[in-house]
C-alpha cells in the first residue's frame, strides 16, 4: 500500500487543481449570483509591495479542542482551519462567499469561513465537518448523505452537511425564510423550505435532489 | 490582501475617534463585503477597527412607538424578530430575499447599508471605473450593463445599490443614527443618507470621515399589507433585477420604493399619491426621466408589471 502521507498530499494537490477549475467554470454564472463578490473577479491587481505582515494572537475552540495561535491579521478562519490546524475537511471553493464549500458552524450558526478573519473570532467555538462525526461514528446527516448519494465529486459535501445540520436547527428555532408563507407562524419543514435554505451551497455536480432527500430523512421524513 | 493592523474598541465614540485619528482605517463588522473587496485589493485599509463589541446588537422600542435597531444586529436576527415580522413585514421580507443564510448570519444592519455595488467593472481592477478610481472612466456605459441603473444615474456611473434591506428601510422612512469623531450624535433620514452618483460616484453616502452608524430607527408601524417582490435571474441567492417594496392600505393608498434601478433605494415624493390610480400612474412618477440603456430597457416594463402584480395581490385581500 502507498505511504499514507504521500497519498494524502497527492490528493490535496488534485483537489486544489479541481477547485481552480471549478472557479473558472463558475465565472459566467457569477454575474447574477448574490454574493459578496458577484462580479467578474478573475482579474486581480498586480502584486504591489505590501507593508510588513502584522500578527495577532487568537484563541479558538474547534470541535471541542482549545487552540491558541499566532496568525497574520489577514488570515481567514478557513485558512486557519485548513493550514494551521490541518482540518482539511472544510473546503476552499470560490474564497469569496459564493459557493458555500467553506461553511462551518461558528458559535451555533453557519457562516462562510472564507469571509471571516480568524482574529475577529477570539474565544469563539467552531464546529467543522470533522467535529460533526468521524468514520465509524457518523453524524446522522453524514450517514444520510452517504445513504442517499448526496454528492458526486464530494468537494462541496462538508459545506453542504454543515449547512444542512444548521437548516434543521434554524427551522426548529423558527427562523423564517424567503419561502415561508406566513411570517407570524413558525416555518414548516417542506421541500421548498429546504431548497431555499440550502441555496448558499452550490453543487456543480448537481446532486441537489439527493441532498434534499438526505435532509428530509434526517428531519423525520415529513417534507 | 494588503497587511493591516487591527484594533477592538468598546464604545461607539471610541470607534469614531480612532477612525478619525488613523488615516487609512476602516470599520469592520460582519466583514462579508469588506473582506471580499480587500482580497481583490479594491479596498486597501491599513488599519481595521472591529466594531462588533459595542453593545449595539439589540432591537428596542422607541418613545415614539417605533423600534431602534442596533447597528450590529445581524441580518438574520432582524428578519426573525417577532416585532419586525408582525409590524414591519416588508423589512423582514426584504432581508430574507437577500444573500444566503450563511451571509445573513454574519452581515450586520449597518454593514448592509454600507455595502458597495456589485457592478462587474467595479470588481474588475483591470477596467476603468469612476467609483473605484475617480476620473478613470465608466466601463459599464457601453459595456455589459443589463443589470445597471435606469434612473438617477450620470455620465460617470450607472451602478446600482445592491441592498434589499435598504429599500424596505427607505419605504419605512427609517433614520440612521450616528456618532461623529467629536462624540456628537445625529440622525440622518434615510432619504438623505445615500447620494446619487453625479460626478463623484466614489462618495456613496453623506457620512463624514470617521462617522459611525450606531442604529437605524423605524417610525411607528404603518399597518396595511406589506410586500417585497424581488425579480431576479434565479429563484434564490441572486441580486435583484428589480424589486418592489410596498405597503398597501385597505383603501388602496400606500407607498412604494424600488430596488435594482438606481444608485440608491429609489423612492419619489409624490409617486405614492398615485397609488390608488394603479401601477401605470405610479410608475410614470417613479421612473420619470428614466434613461435605460439598450440592454436594460426591459427593467422599465419589469417594474411596471411587478408593481401591477403587487397591487393585484393587495386587492385580493
Amino acid at each position: 500500500m502507498d505511504d499514507p502521507i504521500e497519498t494524502n498530499i497527492a490528493r490535496r494537490n488534485v483537489l486544489k487543481t479541481g477547485a481552480l477549475a471549478a472557479t473558472a467554470t463558475a465565472v459566467p454564472l457569477s454575474a447574477m449570483a448574490q454574493a459578496p463578490n458577484a462580479g467578474t473577479a478573475t482579474a486581480t491587481t498586480p502584486a504591489v509591495p505590501a507593508s510588513a505582515p502584522v500578527t495577532s494572537k487568537v484563541k479558538l475552540r474547534v470541535n471541542g479542542k482549545q487552540h491558541e495561535l499566532t496568525v497574520d491579521t489577514r488570515t481567514s478562519l478557513l485558512d486557519v482551519l485548513r493550514e494551521n490546524l490541518h482540518l482539511t475537511g472544510t473546503k476552499k471553493g470560490c474564497d469569496q462567499g459564493q459557493c458555500g464549500a467553506c461553511t462551518v458552524i461558528l458559535d451555533g450558526r453557519r457562516i462562510n469561513s472564507c469571509l471571516s478573519l480568524a482574529i475577529m473570532h477570539d474565544g469563539s467555538e467552531v464546529t467543522t465537518i470533522e467535529g460533526l462525526g468521524q468514520p465509524g461514528k457518523l453524524h446522522p446527516m453524514q450517514a444520510a448523505f452517504v445513504k442517499h448519494d448526496g454528492y458526486q465529486c464530494g468537494y462541496c459535501t462538508p459545506g453542504q452537511i454543515c449547512s444542512a445540520v444548521s437548516v434543521l436547527d434554524e427551522i426548529r428555532k423558527g427562523v423564517p425564510s424567503h419561502v415561508t408563507a406566513d411570517l407570524n407562524q413558525k416555518p414548516l419543514l417542506s421541500i421548498d423550505e429546504i431548497r431555499e435554505r440550502m441555496s448558499g451551497n452550490i453543487c456543480r455536480c448537481g446532486a441537489y435532489s439527493n441532498i434534499v432527500d438526505a435532509i428530509t430523512e434526517v428531519a423525520g421524513g415529513k417534507a | 490582501m494588503r497587511a493591516f493592523t487591527y484594533q477592538r474598541v468598546s464604545t461607539p465614540a471610541e470607534a469614531a475617534a480612532a477612525a478619525a485619528r488613523t488615516p487609512g482605517s476602516r470599520f469592520i463588522a460582519g466583514g462579508t463585503n469588506l473582506l471580499d473587496l480587500m482580497k481583490l485589493e479594491i479596498e486597501t485599509p491599513t488599519h481595521l477597527i472591529d466594531v462588533n463589541h459595542l453593545g449595539l446588537d439589540k432591537i428596542e422600542p422607541t418613545k415614539e412607538g417605533g423600534l431602534r435597531i442596533g447597528a450590529q444586529v445581524l441580518n438574520v436576527d432582524l428578519a426573525s424578530d417577532a416585532r419586525i415580522r408582525r409590524d414591519y413585514a416588508v423589512l423582514s421580507r426584504a432581508l430574507l430575499a437577500g444573500a444566503s443564510a450563511q451571509l445573513r448570519n454574519k452581515a450586520t444592519t449597518a454593514g448592509n447599508l454600507l455595502q458597495r455595488t456589485r457592478c462587474p467593472y467595479f470588481y474588475d481592477t483591470a477596467q476603468p471605473c469612476n467609483k473605484r478610481v475617480p476620473g478613470s472612466g465608466c466601463s459599464a456605459i457601453g459595456g455589459y450593463n443589463r443589470n445597471h441603473a435606469i434612473v438617477g444615474h450620470s455620465e460617470a456611473c450607472i451602478a446600482t445599490h445592491p441592498s434589499d434591506m435598504a429599500v424596505a428601510m427607505q419605504l419605512l422612512d427609517a433614520g440612521v443614527e450616528t456618532v461623529k469623531p467629536d462624540g456628537s450624535t445625529r440622525t440622518i433620514p434615510i432619504a438623505d443618507f445615500y447620494r446619487l452618483p453625479g460626478n463623484t460616484p466614489h462618495i456613496e453616502n453623506n457620512l463624514m470621515a470617521g462617522e459611525l452608524i450606531t442604529a437605524v430607527t423605524l417610525p411607528r408601524p404603518l399597518g396595511g399589507r406589506h410586500f417585497y417582490r424581488k425579480v431576479r435571474d434565479r429563484a434564490s441567492y441572486a441580486f435583484a433585477l428589480v424589486s418592489v417594496a410596498a405597503v398597501v392600505q385597505p383603501d388602496g393608498s400606500g407607498r412604494v420604493a424600488l430596488g435594482g434601478v438606481a444608485h440608491k433605494p429609489w423612492r419619489v415624493p409624490g409617486a405614492d399619491a398615485s397609488m390608488a390610480g394603479g401601477a401605470n400612474a405610479v410608475v410614470e412618477r417613479l421612473l420619470a426621466g428614466a434613461k435605460p440603456t439598450a440592454d436594460n430597457a426591459f427593467k422599465v416594463t419589469l417594474v411596471q408589471r411587478t408593481l401591477e402584480s403587487v397591487l393585484a395581490e393587495a386587492k385580493k385581500g
